[in-house]
């Protein structure tokens, strides 16, 4: 265990003492806008363009992964939880007003006593479910990171308790079928803040929405990098003690990343309810989790664009070979995972850098 | 009285089921500080053997005492070719084994899937083990009776190679000094391979046990391993007592809340108590005192 943590980083040292121009940076957030906001909805059919939807929220989650464990070392296997938790939050909010003033959301009629359970009533304000959704996860990141990194659980202790909280989470919501829908989890909705669901155009204004969003966590993420904070992360990340005989909590460093990882997560969540229109404990378990990692890791960990482009072409390619070869999709999966964490640990960001190496020693 | 001793015993069992999968997890985990995903497959794997041992040999006794080193010896085949192939490549980055061994995890399950079908199967139990015993105080199942006394051999199988045997003095020497054990002459390779096949080995034999609880499917092993783990993390690396008693501690703690709550809170109670415990005690029940900072 001595050496766990030290030799952990040693998949991205990335540690430059001139800084970099931001220029290509500041492209690159550029393209990715005219991306999502120009071309996609430009070329791509309605049905295709909900698609890339769900796949921007998983992108949010990402872009959040991307800066908890490619820059903090946090190898948080629990995103899903903090996902369903917007989710959820969101979903409440879209049943009730579906229902209407003092109505009750047609399972709980089925299932329920009939009644609106009292912790839910908040949730007919849109301005308290907007709050939540981002101050849920958030807090419940904040009282799970202050009680781990305060005691100094980290690397594959802090990464299991993680994985036992998804765990846990989904549990939970499975056996509360008669206030949250269980397994079936909440789904049929009509409306989103008074707009109508079925409406194609309201549909590709969700799109607009979702796309925005992810453009404004990866400034969020980006100034965050170029900050002072940035680098302390990356110091935490490497050198642990160092930062902490430097006079600094890395505890305090960690809890930041983690929150705000949370938050995001649960942000995508949110958008992920109307753009799909279910959330279910399937969504949101040990599975799931564990599968938001892997776009983070194929398009590179720890850089600012790799999450992004990771989780759209990861999910892009589960939906588009799981539809003709489900068993092929699973083997390809796993494969993914051996061969990029293995053998490309900075993921496909690391391809060029791979090549420039061997052109400096020639 | 007998409520009381029903529910003890209810905990005992689940706990010694957690304890025989664990087990093979804190060995290897303790050691090498890998983290294998895997290892729920590797009880899988153990599981389907004594399937297939059932569809060689009729008598269902019989096929049960075949399967269980059989089990033990595709588990650690298993753990084996993997330490060889990918974790041996990995030892300096212990988080990333994680992930890696995520992918083998998914592979083997649809292998699985593909080979016995994804609906469950069921392996028969022996007639001697269908019925209950009576131990004077409760009434007991005699497959879960069996199990318990099956993880106890174990565990006490466990430590007699650890304490007594060459092997167990290497695999001690190099958890609790890799870089010493190296320079008194240890291969820390061949026993990092050996504490590989051992520990991959108990997750057969527990997979072989869990046929006689419930039905096989590819999922088996992700049922059980989120929970292995934490019983590893609570317990403390390097040694098997913590393991022991946070295997049974967890054991009686859910049945304990499952009796007063439903499985669902229960199970989030668990974890919340785990939590809780890092608290008080970061490195779990027991660890070796190091001098290193992390």
């Amino acid at each position: 265990m001595t050496t766990l943590k030290d030799k952990t980083e040693s998949a991205a040292p990335q540690a430059r003492v001139r800084r970099k121009s931001e220029l290509p940076t500041a492209i690159g957030f550029i393209a990715l806008g005219l991306a999502l906001l120009v071309l996609a909805p430009a070329v791509l059919s309605d049905f295709r363009l909900a698609l890339l939807g769900r796949f921007v929220c998983y992108a949010i989650v990402a872009v959040g992964i991307g800066l908890a464990w490619g820059r903090g070392g946090m190898l948080t296997l629990g995103q899903g939880v903090f996902f369903g938790l917007g989710a959820y939050v969101m979903a409440m909010h879209l049943k009730l007003a579906d229902a209407g003033a003092d109505g009750v959301p047609d399972f709980m009629k089925l299932y329920g006593s009939g009644e609106v359970p009292g912790w839910w009533e908040p949730f007919r304000s849109p301005i308290v479910t907007v709050v939540a959704i981002v101050a849920v996860p958030a807090l419940v990141a904040f009282g799970l990171g202050a009680a781990i990194f305060r005691r100094r659980v980290r690397g594959a202790y802090f990464a299991i308790l993680s994985q036992a909280l998804a765990a846990a989470f989904a549990i939970l919501l499975v056996g509360q079928q008669a206030t949250i829908g269980g397994t079936n989890g909440l789904n049929g909705f009509k409306s989103f803040f008074g707009f109508n669901l079925y409406d194609p155009v309201n549909k590709r204004m969700l799109f607009y929405i979702a796309s925005a969003t992810l453009l404004l966590m990866v400034l969020v993420v980006w100034q965050l990098y170029r900050s002072r904070y940035g680098e302390l992360l990356i110091a935490v990340r490497d050198q642990e003690e160092r930062v902490r005989f430097l006079g600094y909590d890395p505890a305090n460093v960690k809890i930041v990343a983690y929150v705000v990882a949370a938050a995001m997560a649960g942000i995508a969540g949110a958008l992920f309810v109307p753009i799909v229109g279910i959330i279910s404990p399937a969504s949101v378990g040990v599975v799931p989790s564990i599968a938001f990692l892997i776009g983070v890791a194929i398009g590179g960990r720890s850089t600012l664009f790799g999450p992004v482009v990771g989780a759209i072409a990861v999910a892009w390619a589960q939906t588009s070979l799981s539809e003709s070869f489900p068993s092929f999709w699973t083997y390809f999966q796993g494969a993914m995972f051996v061969l990029v964490v293995a053998f490309l640990p900075r993921g496909f960001a690391g391809v060029g850098a791979l090549f420039n190496r061997r052109k400096e020693t020639a | 009285m007998e409520a009381l001793f029903g529910q003890l015993f209810a905990g005992l069992s689940l706990g010694s089921v957690l304890l025989l999968a664990a087990l093979g997890l804190a060995l290897t985990f303790g050691q090498m500080g890998v983290i294998n995903m895997a290892h729920g497959e590797f009880m899988m794997a153990g599981a389907y053997t004594a399937f297939v041992v059932q569809g060689v040999i009729a008598d269902a006794g019989i096929a049960l005492v075949v399967s269980i080193p059989l089990g033990f010896g595709i588990g650690g085949l298993l753990g084996l070719l993997l330490e060889l192939t990918l974790i041996h490549r990995m030892y300096n980055r212990p988080l990333d084994t994680l992930l890696v061994t995520w992918g083998v995890a998914l592979i083997l399950q649809q292998v699985a899937r593909d080979v016995f079908g994804a609906p469950n199967v069921d392996v028969r139990s022996p007639s001697w083990l269908s019925g209950s015993v009576d131990l004077g105080v409760a009434e007991v199942p005699a497959s879960r009776l069996f199990i318990l006394v099956l993880s106890v051999v174990a565990v006490g199988g466990l430590a007699l190679v650890l304490t007594k045997t060459p092997l167990g003095r290497r695999i001690r020497g190099v958890v609790q000094n890799r870089d010493l054990a190296e320079t008194a002459g240890i291969s820390t390779r061949g026993t990092d391979r050996l504490t590989f096949f051992i520990g991959s080995g108990l997750a057969g034999i527990a997979g072989v046990a869990l046929t006689l609880l419930g039905s096989t499917g590819p999922t088996l092993g992700t049922n059980y391993i989120v929970d292995a783990f934490l019983v590893v993390v609570a317990g403390g690396i390097g040694q098997i007592k913590g393991t022991v008693i946070a295997a049974f501690g967890l054991g009686i703690l859910q049945a304990a809340f499952e009796y007063s709550t439903t499985a669902s809170i229960a199970k989030v109670a668990v974890f919340a108590v785990v939590v809780v415990f890092l608290q008080i005690r970061p490195q779990g029940i027991f660890s070796i005192r190091t001098r290193s900072l992390a």
